[in-house]
């Protein structure tokens, strides 16, 4: 076992340990800080840095050192806490966080800025403690704290395996001279004479093996081996988990939650998926063979049919992670915007613990984050402007989170000035939309999702560019879910957000053209209904509108965009979905609506390729495989097909063979 | 050169690089395919039709949970009749992280060939391009067509995998 096998336990270790410590940092209050919160800041710096020192990250490891001094003079009280430490100390660890992430990726971190944040820590400590910051050089050097030329440990190692004990008593010879190793698997020893501390050692090793793992105590001298001169018995009395096997080493209350690879979550609910087909098919047989047997059979059957859905939602729950996830990121964000934009925010979380899809909940931080930096940089006011409308100097920005049937919504809302009807209006025309004053507030607040729509005065960092809303509209319409503005002057922005709980499962509207079954996503179906003559005309091109009630909407037929042959293909003696995608509505024509139900959704791309008009593709209840249609790319599909089968027929001599083959 | 310093090296080569092949059919023509590519063998059925596909790609099927593209090389190479029988199955390969099937008329063996028994290809007389043969297996009577199946399923010509920048 080689040691780089630890470096993504270190990682993943390490960037907890800085959001906790993160976390901490900013909940702490300045003037009376408690000293719980100082102890875990500190307590994370010195766990990251004892890994980096075993793993060899040394710029990583030098930084870490010197934020850590400072963090133990805070928490023995010689260091006094401003809130322009507490940024220094925020901006150590962001400086931290790059570094990890380029050891990450293999490279090394930036020396220039390591040297800035180094200068700026050591200075912080020279002007406030009135002593240079001790420098540190070699690997794991001790923490202040411990002194003396050195101590007696023994270390003993606790159901580690004979490969891991190898490893940690070379990383303990670099802590120290190891004097002596003894004993078995479940109880192995280490006598060692070290400069270090007890919590060193642990902070060290604990990247190796579970802190439970270890039992590490000070023995007096005499207790140490002398040369020549047979070992002493084991110090005193054994720990009662002495006698605990190897097995359950991972095992303890501490540890509640286990890592797992997204993919093999996914195996799983793909597997279970087949379970439920299997389970289906198996009534179907039963139910076409008319084989009634005793009752037993068949409460057994709908015992499994029951356990199967069960473990289908408990499986699909695992994929699902809190808001917290989310909203954790956003109070740095908020406190350092603020300063920059010399505002007063309180930023308010709500529904912390609401559950989202994980691979939703990564798409969703970015027009998040969008939202956030609008309200702050447009909505909210400067604390004088604020008093001037006689409104509070601290302005509230609230993230929340709810579940709403089988959505969650997300709101963003602050008590800001509101969006300016008339500047947005202004600024509509100038971009050569089409507007008109009468139209309403709602339909007003939808123009800022144009693209290249800005209102902001001046383009600030922060916000204003007039790339933003529209991605922001874009991005949740790719998740499957929409946004809308509510705003009153004077009063605030409220930003709403509405997206599935899942990518992985739809709700499905089953339609049957031919021989052949789509899905249809049922949100974007608007309804359904029988054409009449009376109601369809035939444009110059070929077109056909269907008239509903005021509207004319265009004819698209599945068949024809799908190729699907012994479809029905008169309109009237069919059915017509009326769907709306990208804002676009537009009537489906297809030969039988089959059902409603429940989807599981598949990647085609895994596989094969992207396939036009179909977003993915899912499995039947009797195995085979269905596909489901991606409304707006299905309009354009079949715009297309139109243009290459006008191009066919205007083409004689070439004949169709040509053009398909193209 | 003497024996002693000839023999000992080619004796080792090949063992190294006698492998295991699938052997199919597809028409007339026997080809060959590295085993270790193979996932399984499945029976043709249940395939759902791709529309604006190229005839070829007959659809995607159901493989225990994961979606898998079907192809029928017959179709796209113009080998004999591409009639779908008893006997016509479909060979799951793996190429990377992908799966795909492919459509043949019958599987027939799986055989071990030497470094010695695999012999270049000829310049005609194969339906498929050269581009995808490694070469041709001799074994007594039989004359089997080594096909690069990993080149082949990823060719540009099949466009079963997507590349950057389509």
């Amino acid at each position: 076992m080689d040691i780089s096998d630890f470096y993504s336990t270190f990682f993943e270790e390490a960037e907890e340990l800085l959001g906790d410590m993160e976390a901490h940092l900013l909940a702490l209050d300045v003037d009376n800080p408690d000293m719980e919160q100082l102890n875990a800041i500190f307590r994370a710096a010195h766990s990251i840095k004892g890994g980096a020192g075993t793993f060899g990250f040394e710029a990583l490891q030098r930084t870490t050192h010197l934020l850590e001094n400072l963090l133990d003079y805070t928490r023995r009280g010689e260091l006094t806490l401003r809130r322009d430490i507490v940024d220094t100390f925020l901006e150590a660890k962001d400086m931290l966080h790059d570094q990890l992430d380029a050891y990450r990726q293999g490279v090394e971190p930036d020396a220039e800025a390591m040297a800035r944040i180094c200068e700026v820590l050591r200075k912080l400590a020279l002007e406030e403690i009135g002593e240079p910051a001790s420098e540190v050089a070699p690997a794991a050097t001790p923490p202040p704290a411990s002194g003396g030329a050195g101590q007696s440990l023994s270390v003993a190692l606790l159901g580690v395996s004979e490969s891991d004990r190898k490893l940690l008593i070379e990383e303990l010879g670099q802590l120290g001279d190891v004097l002596e190793t003894r004993g078995e698997d479940d109880r192995y020893e280490v006598l060692m004479q070290s400069t270090a501390s007890a919590d060193d050692i642990e902070a060290v090793m604990c990247f190796i093996v579970e802190p439970e793992q270890l039992d590490i105590r000070g023995i007096s001298p005499e207790q140490l081996p002398v040369p020549v001169k047979a070992p002493e018995p084991p110090p005193k009395a054994e720990t009662k988990s002495a006698a605990r096997p190897a097995v359950d080493s991972r095992d303890s209350g501490a540890n509640s939650s286990i890592r797992v690879p997204v993919a093999k979550v996914d195996h799983i609910i793909n597997l279970v998926g087949e379970l439920i087909i299997t389970q289906s098919m198996l009534n179907q047989v039963v139910e076409d063979s008319e084989f009634t047997g005793d009752g037993g059979f068949a409460s057994g059957l709908s015992l499994l049919q029951r356990t199967a859905r069960d473990l289908q939602e408990a499986v699909m729950s695992v994929r699902m992670v809190p808001m917290d996830y989310v909203f954790s990121r956003f109070p740095r964000l908020v406190r350092d915007l603020a300063g920059k934009l010399g505002k007063d925010v309180e930023l308010i979380t709500e529904g912390k613990s609401t559950e989202l899809d994980k691979s939703l909940t990564e798409r969703i931080i970015d027009p998040l984050t969008h939202l956030v930096r609008n309200s702050l940089d447009h909505g909210l006011e400067t604390p004088e402007l604020r008093a001037a409308a006689g409104k509070p100097g601290t302005g509230r920005l609230t993230l929340s989170a709810q579940h709403q049937g089988g959505n969650i919504l997300i709101e963003v809302s602050d008590d800001g000035a509101g969006l300016d009807r008339e500047r947005i209006l202004a600024k509509a025309r100038s971009n050569g939309l089409p507007v008109s004053d009468n139209m309403s507030d709602e339909e007003v607040w939808q123009l800022i999702f144009a693209p290249g729509f800005s209102t902001a005065e001046a383009v600030s960092d922060v916000s204003g560019r007039g790339v933003g809303m529209d991605v922001v509209k874009r991005n949740i319409q790719a998740m499957g879910g929409h946004v809308d503005v509510l705003s009153e002057a004077g009063q605030g922005t409220r930003t709403r957000i509405v997206l599935p709980l899942t990518l992985a499962i739809l709700d499905g509207m089953s339609v049957r053209v031919g021989e052949e079954t789509f899905i249809l996503p049922v949100s974007a179906v608007i309804e359904s209904l029988q054409p009449r003559a009376d109601d369809l005309y035939t444009m110059a091109g070929g077109d056909v509108l269907l008239k509903v009630r005021e509207d004319y909407l265009p004819l698209v037929a599945l068949h024809h965009a799908m190729e699907v042959s012994g479809a029905v293909t008169d309109p009237t003696s069919a059915i017509v979905v009326i769907v709306q995608g990208e804002g676009r509505r537009y009537a489906l024509l297809v030969d039988e609506l089959v059902g409603q139900q429940q989807v599981v959704v598949k990647n085609l791309e895994t596989n094969y390729r992207k396939v036009p008009g179909v977003s993915a593709a899912t499995i039947l209840g009797d195995g085979s495989v269905a596909l489901i249609l991606d409304i707006p790319d299905l309009h354009r599909l079949s715009q297309s097909k139109k243009a290459s089968d006008a191009v066919a027929r205007n083409s004689t001599v070439f004949s169709s063979k040509e053009v398909s083959a193209s | 050169m003497s024996n002693l310093v000839s023999v000992n090296p080619v004796k080792k080569a090949a063992e190294i690089s006698s492998r295991e092949f699938l052997v199919f059919s597809l028409g007339d023509e026997e080809y060959a395919i590295d085993i270790l590519k193979v996932q399984e063998i499945r029976g043709y059925e249940n395939v759902t039709r791709i529309a604006n596909a190229p005839d070829f790609i007959k659809g995607v099927a159901n493989l225990r949970g994961v979606i898998v593209p079907i192809v029928d090389l017959r179709l796209k190479f113009r080998l004999a009749s591409a009639d779908y029988t008893q006997q016509t199955v479909v060979i799951v390969i793996n190429i990377g992280t992908r799966v795909v099937g492919i459509v043949v008329d019958q599987v027939s063996d799986v055989m071990t060939l030497t470094a010695e028994q695999i012999k270049p290809p000829p310049e005609f007389g194969i339906s498929l391009p050269l581009d995808y043969i490694h070469g041709l297996g001799n074994l007594e009577e039989r004359m089997l067509v080594l096909v690069d199946i990993e080149r082949l399923l990823t060719s540009e010509e099949l466009a079963i995998v997507e590349r950057v920048g389509e």
